[in-house]
């Protein structure tokens, strides 16, 4: 199957990104045959809709499962009607989370983890 | 004449010197554009006679027609629409209402459909005209109710427009077109730099300014130098008093609880009409 990760770098060594939407990358791996492939975030830096925007990106891989640190309720929205399973609080190496989820300790979320903007810095944006 | 009171910071005394300056002359309306907490209807106490809803369009997707080509979601910037292969997911807060969506589906499966995000409430207060806009709790879209209260003002009387903080798209929407901006900041490290952000916004949008000094006496003279050396006027100083702190607490305007105050706002007015005057 394939999942993807949010990441901080382009390997399997790099750190887990803790926001899912504006995550900086996202490692989509075949859990198979362990190919791997990192795309860059274009939602990272969007003023709104960051979650929503990711989501497709991600859904768009066709994967089945996600691995992040925290996620807001409009990504989660639309992960959860894709099917895909949603697994938080993931932190460490890239390589670390994939094994977590491979050994069977990661428990899927049924609710988001963080509030809409959560992730964005510098204060809750608006400019709407 | 459009007079618009904005600050960068929130709580320095914009509801304070608009509701005073409204009170201090003749033939006001007066809009409260500060949509998301709206305050100034304590001081002014209107009776409203009016409620008119306000809404945003929409889109809603006839997922019989819909073949799922994504181009709806691709085109909007906001990413309020997401397509999954047999679901197109709407999030109608994120949507700014451009339509664009509508236009550019191939299929036609995308209609419009009104959303209220708050009302504008309409009355009088004494002889003046009040408008306030009052934004859904919960809601992020204020720009269109102000939008809306803009289109009902009157030019012809004195228009006061109390802004709402900052300096994001709910200001420039309240700030743009007016004749003038009165900017009010307390004389704190903090006043003067959030006054600086809202000076480059107001020099950006073409309106002509100056700064009013609330509680005038905390706090140093940076503000004052600030103003010196940029040139920018420094209209009025109200003092740091306690009784006008006590008449705030009581719901009593600035000019109700010193009348003095009074004549410096009707002079303050006669600064402002010769300042737009020889701007237009």
């Amino acid at each position: 199957m394939k999942i993807c990760i949010s990441s901080i770098g382009q390997d399997l060594a790099a750190a887990v990104d803790p926001r899912f939407g504006r995550a900086q990358r996202y490692i989509i791996m075949d859990t198979e045959t362990k190919a791997f492939e990192c795309i860059d975030n274009a939602a990272a830096m969007s003023g709104g809709g960051a979650g929503t925007k990711a989501a497709q990106l991600v859904i768009n891989k066709a994967v089945q499962a996600v691995l992040t640190g925290n996620i807001g309720p409009n990504a989660f929205t639309v992960l959860n009607t894709a099917g895909i399973t949603i697994y938080t609080g993931v932190s460490g190496t890239v390589q670390e989370a994939v094994d977590m989820f491979l050994g069977g300790t990661l428990q899927p979320v049924a609710t988001p983890t963080a509030e809409a903007h959560a992730g964005m810095g510098g204060g809750k944006g608006s400019g709407i | 004449m459009i007079i618009a009171v904005a600050s960068g910071k929130g709580g320095t005394g914009k509801t304070t010197v608009a509701v005073s300056l409204a009170l201090s002359l003749d033939g006001v309306q007066f809009a409260d554009c500060d949509v998301e907490e709206p305050n100034a209807a304590i001081f002014l106490r209107p009776v409203i006679d009016e409620k008119i809803p306000v809404t945003m369009l929409v889109p809603e997707v006839d997922e019989t027609k819909c073949s799922g080509c994504g181009k709806c979601a691709e085109l909007c910037a906001f990413n309020a629409l997401v397509v999954l292969e047999k679901k197109v997911l709407i999030f109608p807060h994120m949507c700014h209402a451009c339509g664009g969506c509508m236009r550019i589906c191939p299929e036609q499966a995308i209609t419009e459909k009104p959303r209220e995000v708050g009302i504008i409430e309409k009355g009088m207060a004494g002889g003046m005209s009040f408008m306030q806009g009052i934004l859904n709790v919960g809601d992020p879209m204020a720009t269109p109710i102000i939008n809306r209260l803009r289109k009902q003002l009157d030019p012809s009387k004195i228009v006061i427009l109390d802004s709402p903080p900052g300096t994001s798209c709910p200001v420039i929407e309240t700030v743009r077109e007016s004749d003038y901006c009165i900017l009010v900041t307390e004389p704190t490290p903090f006043g003067l730099h959030d006054l600086q952000l809202a000076i480059a916004t107001v020099r950006e949008l073409h309106v002509p300014f100056g700064v009013i000094i609330n509680c005038a006496g905390i706090g140093d003279d940076a503000v004052e130098t600030y103003c010196r050396e940029e040139n920018v006027p420094l209209l009025m100083k109200i003092p740091w008093d306690r009784r006008i702190a006590e008449g705030y607490s009581r719901g009593e305007a600035v000019v109700t609880v010193q009348s003095d105050l009074e004549q410096q706002f009707k002079n303050l007015y006669a600064t402002i009409k010769t300042t737009v005057n020889a701007t237009a």
